[in-house]
């Protein structure tokens, strides 16, 4: 399909104070981060590890009605979540997920605190095509409630919160200031020369996937996923490790400036 | 399709652009020539003139009228492509993007004059020149053998008839029978190729003719992707495969075409397929120009020019340019860097730093994909890596599957990149 850049606003536009407003929250707990340095105590982690197994069990009242987790958990809608921690992304046996978990299992996605949380944060920014249709849980609190009352169903060793590997992850560190920087759409087009080598212009998704017409936040923090190597893929993470926050935002401003003719 | 998104840009302006463009072609639009229609040549003719909305004046010298892509040869031979899923024409680079696309021979380039001359006659003028012939190989490096001999012991190095020709001998293998290959030295197009192509080979072979043998005669220590292709092998085709690298003689080779023999530090081998791949050197007309150095033609890293002539940009498999490997994907990365340049230069658009990127799938047998990549800057000196990634041993069934996966998207995304 023809794609082109268009003047007028477009329908991701209407989505825009919701997104804003979750990846605010995202974001809440980075700016101390930011501020106290490179201090391995971020807030994500702090929260993760004081998180109440007992308000998590009232908050999965929102993912109960598809996941079931606990004695005789079954596939329904969603896999079931016993042992989620360390289980490599898209691997419950019996169950049918999108094209976009399993490439992102294959990718090398270990589910884990860090990993869990930005999922459970903005699930789409984590896994783009994900099938969950859930908007994202933005208290750092609720999500670290939730996770501990999933780790109780993942009891091994390595899910005790002090215990590497699951606890000593340092957590997010984008500054919401990177996410305000505006994209020169010109540089980003001779940049998006290396990204169309793989990843098909006319937006088709075989074996790589579709990169344009996203929304230009979800590009960036997609790309920031890569270079803090939270998001697995060994080509990505070194294509956005040597992007700059404005380069990032200049392929972001380029492919989102692409829509259907 | 391309990308339209500077077509709707004028369309605002479109009544005036449609105007301006006969008075820019009276006054005499500046002229780019491109000799070759690969990675490199045609990605630099489409992208100079898709980016300069018609300012440029582009031409396309490339003999053949379909283009046989040399990736994914190797899925060819193994059963896992049609030949006809590699071949390409150049109709929507005329129709779609205003190229003249001429089918002929370039025989000379007249850098004074600026001039290049076809074999069919005639001399085609440039204000820039994109020199990206691919590879030629250098007489003698395998003794016994020459371009006379490529139908009893094929190359099978440039896309099309080649492939074919292999294919054949292979399918026409006795039982039990004896493949011989004779693996280039450094440098040469494609690291892993020869080795995809063993696996490729040995994929056929277990399928048609599971007692058959392959034989490498290697001058090499250590090849791309060495481990990946070993575990491979031991896995999926055992006993099948050996590798006479140069401690054992396999840089010392004699073919002799008329008696299919092969003989490997002085020892005779009979074999039923050979399929010789000669050391190499850049396409005869970068040297006919006199643009190289040795085998190969240096170039400014930042823009790809020649460091003999600044207004001639070299590309591909045919330039001395460091760090980056022979293939077609650095061909296509190189190329939009050189557009970006010649653009810049001749209309005053905006340039920007030269970056580079090359990543080379290999299929070992089904579903096993396996992948290297690197990043690249320009320096003074050279095309410079600054990361890399490689496949490991013992990856899972699914994250080689995933990769083969990718390698297909890959295929249909710098095809449609090269060729719109």
């Amino acid at each position: 399909m023809p794609v082109s850049r268009t003047a007028t606003p477009r329908p991701e536009m209407s989505r825009r104070p919701l997104r804003a407003a979750l990846l605010a929250a995202w974001l809440g707990g980075l700016a101390a981060t930011q501020a106290s340095g490179a201090a391995a105590d971020t807030g994500t982690e702090a929260a993760l590890a004081g998180g109440d197994a007992a308000r998590g069990a009232e908050l999965f009242g929102q993912c109960s009605g598809c996941h079931q987790v606990g004695v005789g958990a079954v596939n329904r809608v969603g896999p079931h979540l016993n042992g989620v921690f360390d289980r490599r992304a898209g691997s419950v046996p019996g169950f049918a997920y999108s094209d976009a978990m399993d490439r992102m299992g294959a990718d090398g996605l270990i589910w884990g605190y860090r990993t869990l949380d930005a999922y459970l944060e903005n699930p789409r920014a984590l896994v783009s095509r994900t099938r969950m249709s859930y908007r994202g849980m933005a208290d750092p609190g609720d999500r670290a409630d939730v996770l501990a009352f999933l780790r109780t169903y993942s009891a091994r060793p390595s899910d005790i919160p002090e215990s590497p590997p699951t606890a000593s992850d340092a957590g997010h560190d984008l500054d919401p200031a990177i996410l305000a920087i505006q994209g020169d759409p010109d540089y980003g087009e001779y940049l998006s020369g290396e990204c169309i080598t793989c990843h098909s212009a006319q937006g088709a998704d075989t074996g790589i996937p579709s990169i344009t017409r996203w929304p230009e936040e979800d590009f960036v923090i997609a790309l920031h996923a890569y270079k803090e190597r939270l998001r697995p893929h060994p080509a990505m993470q070194m294509i956005a490790a040597r992007l700059s926050d404005e380069e990032i935002a200049a392929l972001a401003a380029y492919f989102g400036s692409l829509t259907p003719d | 399709m391309p990308l339209t998104r500077r077509k709707i840009l004028a369309s605002g302006a479109a009544v005036a652009a449609a105007m301006a463009a006969p008075m820019l072609r009276a006054q005499g639009r500046p002229r780019v020539v491109v000799i070759g229609g690969g990675a490199g040549g045609a990605t630099a003719a489409r992208y100079i003139a898709k980016d300069s909305d018609g300012a440029i004046d582009v031409t396309l010298i490339e003999p053949t009228r379909s283009y046989y892509t040399c990736f994914f040869s190797n899925l060819y031979l193994g059963g896992f492509r049609e030949i006809d899923s590699l071949a390409h024409s150049y109709g929507r680079l005329a129709s779609d993007h205003g190229i003249n696309v001429v089918h002929d021979w370039a025989t000379g380039i007249d850098r004074d004059a600026r001039t290049v001359a076809l074999a069919g006659g005639g001399a085609v003028p440039y204000d820039r020149l994109i020199v990206a012939p691919g590879i030629d190989f250098v007489d003698g490096a395998v003794p016994g053998w020459s371009l006379a001999a490529q139908n009893a012991m094929p190359h099978a190095y440039k896309g099309g008839s080649q492939t074919e020709l292999l294919k054949a001998r292979v399918a026409a293998m006795p039982e039990g029978g004896t493949f011989v290959m004779v693996a280039p030295p450094n440098p040469y197009r494609c690291p892993p190729g020869p080795y995809e192509r063993v696996s490729m080979i040995a994929h056929y072979l277990r399928e048609h003719n599971p007692t058959a043998k392959i034989l490498i005669a290697d001058p090499k220590e250590k090849f791309s992707k060495m481990a990946l292709f070993q575990e491979g092998w031991n896995d999926n085709y055992p006993g099948m495969v050996d590798r006479i690298g140069p401690d054992f003689g396999g840089a010392d080779v004699e073919v002799r075409p008329e008696t299919m023999e092969v003989v490997i530090d002085g020892e005779v081998v009979k074999a039923d397929a050979c399929n010789v791949i000669p050391a190499m050197k850049a396409g005869h007309i970068v040297h006919a120009a006199a643009l190289t150095e040795g085998n190969w033609a240096p170039v400014v890293p930042a823009t790809m020019q020649s460091r003999m002539d600044e207004n001639i940009h070299i590309l591909g498999d045919a330039a001395a340019q460091g760090d980056m490997p022979k293939s077609g994907f650095a061909a296509n990365s190189q190329a939009k860097v050189a557009a970006m340049a010649v653009r810049g230069a001749l209309t005053g658009s905006r340039v920007f730093p030269a970056k580079f990127s090359n990543t080379c799938w290999s299929l070992i047998d089904t579903d096993n994909g396996v992948k290297v990549g690197a990043s690249y800057t320009a320096t003074d000196e050279k095309i410079a890596s600054v990361d890399s990634f490689i496949s490991q041993t013992g990856e899972t069934a699914d994250l080689r599957a995933a990769t083969y996966r990718e390698s297909l998207g890959w295929y249909d995304a710098i095809a449609a990149d090269m060729f719109g």
